[in-house]
Order: structure tokens, then sequence, then C-alpha cells
């Protein structure tokens, strides 16, 4: 109930958000229990109109779309939150790393972060993945190191924050070592922070592999994913079949969700009022 | 300062042509047998080490590549032969063309919305631009893409659904083939600009001299203009700069929706089809035009600003 209570006191910007994200949540999480159908059977004939006998159509291919878009969601939210997940690690131990130690540590990997930085992400990604090929494993790899580097920069300049602050001090005279500290000291009191910060990242990785996908660089078929599905079905929009369009919005939806939700968050944690 | 920034600049060059070329080598193994499968004569790969300089030592490859490269010698392709400054210099007059073509209809359209949004704040007219710009910045290009094709070239049929510009077509033909394109980029690059206009704007709005402006009883708009307006320039700057510079990567999905026939249309067939030289050429003249773009947006912001033009 309390829940439920907190969810009519925001706004219906947020409202909506969370409506939108949870909706997305459980398509993921339930997947093989929700698709009527599987995520590589060919069940019709090629683009079925949209809201007939299937209800988003059947792609280039004959597959159901509806149930290509519920895995999509799994595949994608999945592979998106691996990603979003190893970037925060990486960039937030490196960023309280260079934090604590100072002198060259932090030089070093701060140059280091301003050279990555300095190449846009998409072309940094097609370099490294033209390089190794498109393994799952490699897209986590390069996708993760690529956002790494923003949010080490956040991480960096949280912890020089709390790195000043008397407990921490303390903690260095008690003879703690440098992971005690990072761990027990400074995670704790950058967690707000970086929370709203991981919102918006999620995002950004989710529209990179989107991208990426949609060039053909992303997750290999079987496996559905909603920017392969835009680019096998983009030919049916010539003949007037708007089936790209459905995968498109399933993504433009998603990140508008938690766009939203981000915001309130943030809002709330600021206690920033919209400007008047 | 600015000596600072111009180092730091190149310096940063320097290193992104260091990855390119030694750290994709590394990652890739022997991008001869990579590209010509286990089955290629070992003739074959032979040649195809020799031509790619692979039997030289590191550090003597690179400075042959980096030599090469600012003498405008980018090598031949792995897979066509052909020059890849040839095959670049066709196409990165296209995509130029493009995105300046976009930068010229989003630059001053996004700062006119901006500062109207900014004047009438908290209206129905800034709510709306607000949730237009929001959903421009979440959704994905290929999306807007993909709509405004569904729009202007099936349903209405007035725009070319394929945008194959070639060099014996006029300026008008051009424009009116890249219509489709230019429009997609607009929309994806004015919505943040607009909003970081009004946002730079109105957070100025609170300042003692534009309450002093607002009881000489100066009407809104002047006010806005004449005084909140320079000094929102340095961010302004700063976000149109960033946006040009995300625009010329921008166009890289952008031209694959469309068949246009540009750098990152050339960048994304290379990476299929993993002719390394292709990419690192391409990716390098993606980088440099990122960092220089960026490079500008600090000179000219700090240009903007008396503060930070005079400070030694």
């Amino acid at each position: 109930m309390g829940l439920l209570k907190l969810f009519w006191s925001l706004n219906w910007g947020a409202r909506l958000g969370y409506v939108i994200v949870i909706f997305f949540a459980i398509c993921a999480l339930f997947a093989p229990w929700i698709a009527p159908y599987g995520q590589s059977q060919i069940v019709g004939d090629v683009w079925e109109p949209l809201f007939g006998e299937f209800v988003f159509g059947t792609d280039q291919i004959g597959r159901d779309m509806l149930s290509m878009l519920i895995y999509g969601a799994r595949n994608m939210i999945g592979l998106a939150l691996l990603t979003t997940g190893c970037a925060f690690g990486l960039g937030a131990l490196l960023g309280f790393l260079a934090a604590t130690m100072r002198g060259w540590v932090d030089q070093v990997l701060s140059r280091f972060v301003d050279m990555i930085i300095s190449i846009p992400t998409l072309i940094f990604a097609l370099i490294v993945l033209s390089a190794t090929g498109t393994a799952i494993p490699w897209l986590i790899t390069v996708i993760a190191i690529t956002y790494a580097m923003p949010v080490f920069r956040i991480a960096r300049a949280v912890a020089m924050d709390i790195e000043v602050m008397d407990y921490v001090e303390a903690a260095r005279l008690r003879g703690e070592g440098l992971w005690w500290i990072m761990r027990e000291e400074i995670l704790p009191n950058a967690m707000t922070p970086l929370a709203a910060e991981f919102g918006l990242r999620f995002c950004f990785v989710f529209l990179l592999i989107s991208g990426l996908s949609f060039l053909g660089l992303g997750l290999q078929p079987p496996l559905a994913d909603w920017g392969a599905m835009v680019r096998g079905n983009a030919d049916g929009i010539a003949w007037g079949y708007l089936h790209p369009l459905v995968p498109a919005a399933c993504i433009a939806l998603l990140t508008i969700g938690i766009n939203l939700v981000v915001d309130t968050a943030v809002q709330k944690a600021s206690g920033l009022r919209d400007d008047q | 300062m600015l000596l600072k920034r111009l180092v730091l600049g190149i310096l940063t060059l320097v290193a992104i042509s260091l990855l390119i070329t030694l750290g994709v080598e590394a990652l890739s193994g022997d991008v001869c047998t990579a590209m010509m499968g286990q089955m290629a004569s070992a003739a074959k790969v032979a040649a195809c080490h020799s031509q790619l300089n692979l039997n030289l030592p590191m550090h003597e490859r690179y400075l042959t590549w980096l030599w090469n490269f600012m003498q405008g010698d980018l090598g031949n392709a792995l897979t066509n032969h052909r020059s890849i400054a040839s095959l670049i210099g066709n196409r990165i007059g296209n995509t130029f063309f493009l995105a300046g073509l976009a930068a010229l209809v989003a630059v001053p359209l996004a700062l006119t919305l901006g500062v109207i949004a900014a004047l009438y704040r908290n209206s129905f007219f800034d709510r709306a631009i607000s949730i237009v710009t929001l959903s421009g910045i979440s959704v994905p290009d290929f999306f807007i893409a993909y709509i405004l094709m569904a729009i202007f070239a099936v349903w209405l049929g007035v725009l070319p659904a394929i945008s194959n510009l070639d060099q014996s077509m006029d300026l008008w033909d051009r424009i009116y083939i890249s219509a489709l394109p230019v429009l997609t980029l607009t929309v994806a690059v004015s919505a943040h600009m607009m909003r970081m206009t009004r946002a730079a704007i109105v957070s100025l709005l609170a300042s003692p001299y534009i309450e002093m402006a607002k009881l000489k009883g100066i009407r809104p708009s002047r006010i806005i203009i004449k005084h909140a307006l320079p000094n929102a320039l340095s961010p302004i700057i700063q976000v149109v700069m960033l946006n040009l510079a995300w625009l010329v990567v921008g166009v890289v999905i952008v031209e694959v929706v469309f068949v246009y026939p540009g750098l990152g249309a050339l960048m994304i067939d290379a990476v299929f089809l993993r002719d390394m030289p292709v990419v690192q050429a391409t990716a390098m003249v993606f980088a440099s035009v990122y960092v220089i773009l960026n490079l500008l947006a600090d000179i000219l912001s700090m240009l903007s600003n008396p503060r930070l033009r005079h400070r030694n």
C-alpha cells in the first residue's frame, strides 16, 4: 500500500515513466510465458498486416512480431543492464582509486579517460568491433569500456569531495587499507549520485546497442533484438508496411520512460523545483 | 590558455591515431587471415602482410603510417585495392554537404525556438516544446528517419526515400535528394540545442541585472535578447559545437538508412568486410573532425567571455 501511495504522489510524467518501465520489465522477466510463439519460429506469411491475426503482424520472413518484441525486450534489456553494470563497476572502481590515491595514479587514469572520451562512442565501438568481430562478450566489453569513462569522471569528482571528510581521515589514522576505505567509507556515500547517473547511462547504452544492432553489429540471430528488427523490416516501408516502426517505437518508448523516471528521481534527490 | 588547449588537442589526435593503428592490430590478431579466411594461400597472405607493413616492427609501422597519412597517402583498400584517399575523397564532400546543410537549418531553428521557449516559459508552447524535445533526445535516429520516410516518401510521396546522390547533379537536385536525411538530422540535433539554449537563458533570469532591467520597465523580449542572451552565449556556443561534432558522427546511421554515399556508409561497409585500412582511415577522419570541433568550441566560448579572454 505504501508503494501505491508513493506512486500517486508523483506527477503524471513520472507515473507514465514508471508504468512504461515496469511494463517492459515484466515483458523481459516473463518473456517465455507471455510470448505466444518462439523468437525465431516462422508462423505465417511475410508481412502479415498489423492488428490482424497477429497483433503486430509478421516480419520479413514470417516470424511473429509480438513474440520477437517480447523476447527482444528480454535480450536487449538484459544486455544493456549487464553492460551498464560493468561500466559502472569499472568506472566507479577506477574513479575511487584515482580520488583516494591521487598523485600519478590520478594523473595517468585521468589523461587516459580524457583521450578515450574524445573519440565519439559509435566510432570507437565500430573500430574495436571491426577488429574483434561481433561476439557478445566483445560487444559488452567495448560498450562497457566506452561508458566507464564518463562514470569515472563522476565517481572521481564525487569521491574527491568525500575523501577530504573527517571520517575518512579517521579511517586512515586507524590504519584501514585502501580497499576498505573505498568500500566502506566512499562507496556508501557516493551511492545516491551514482544511482541517478545509472538510469541516464542505461539509456545511452541502450541507444548505442540498438544503433549497433541496427547496423548489423549487435546481437546475431536467432536472438531477437529491436534494432535488427527495424533494419530487417526496413524494406517494407517502401511498400507501405509500417512494421519497422513498431520495434523502433519500442526503443523510443523505453528510453523516454527511463528518462521520465530519472528526471523525477534527480529532482527529488536534489530538491530542485522547476524553474519559475 | 589557448596554446595549452591546442597542444592538448594535437596530443589527443596523436593518441587516437596510436589507438586506431596499434590497438586495432593487437586486438584483431592477423588482419590478413581474418579477412581472407583460413583457406588463403601463403603467398597471398604474405603479399597482404607486406602491403600493410606488418613485417616492420611496431614503432616503424606507426611512424610510416603517420608519415603517409600526413601526406594524404592512405594506402589501398584490402578488398578492392583502390586507393583509400580517392575512396574517401569522393565521399567526404557528400558527408560534409549533408552535415553542413543540417547545421544550416538546425542551428538557427534551435536557437530561435530556445529563445521563444525561454520568453514564454511555462506556457503551453513551452511545455509542448519540452515534451517534443525530450522525446527527440531519447529516440533513436533511425526511428525519426523511418517515420519521416513513411510520411514524406511513402504517404505523401513528395520526397525521395533513397538519397543516391551523384557527382553530376546540380545544387538544387542535391538538396532535393538529400532533403530527408537533412530533415532527420535536424530533428535529432535541434532538440538538445534548443533545451540547452532555453536552460542557459532561464538560469540567468534570476540575476540582479535582469531584475534591474525588469524594474526599468523594459519589454520581456528585449530583456532576453539584449541582456540575457549575450551572457548565455558561452554555454550556447559549447552546446552548438558539441552538437555539430555529434552531427558529423550521427550521419553514420542516417547515411545507412537513406543509402547516402557518404563517409559513414563507407565505414560501415568496411567494418563488415573487415577492411582494416579503410576502417582506420575513416575512423581517423571522424575522430579528427570531432576533436577539432570540440577544440573550436572551447576557443570560441573563451573568446565570447571577456573574463576568460583576459585570464592568463
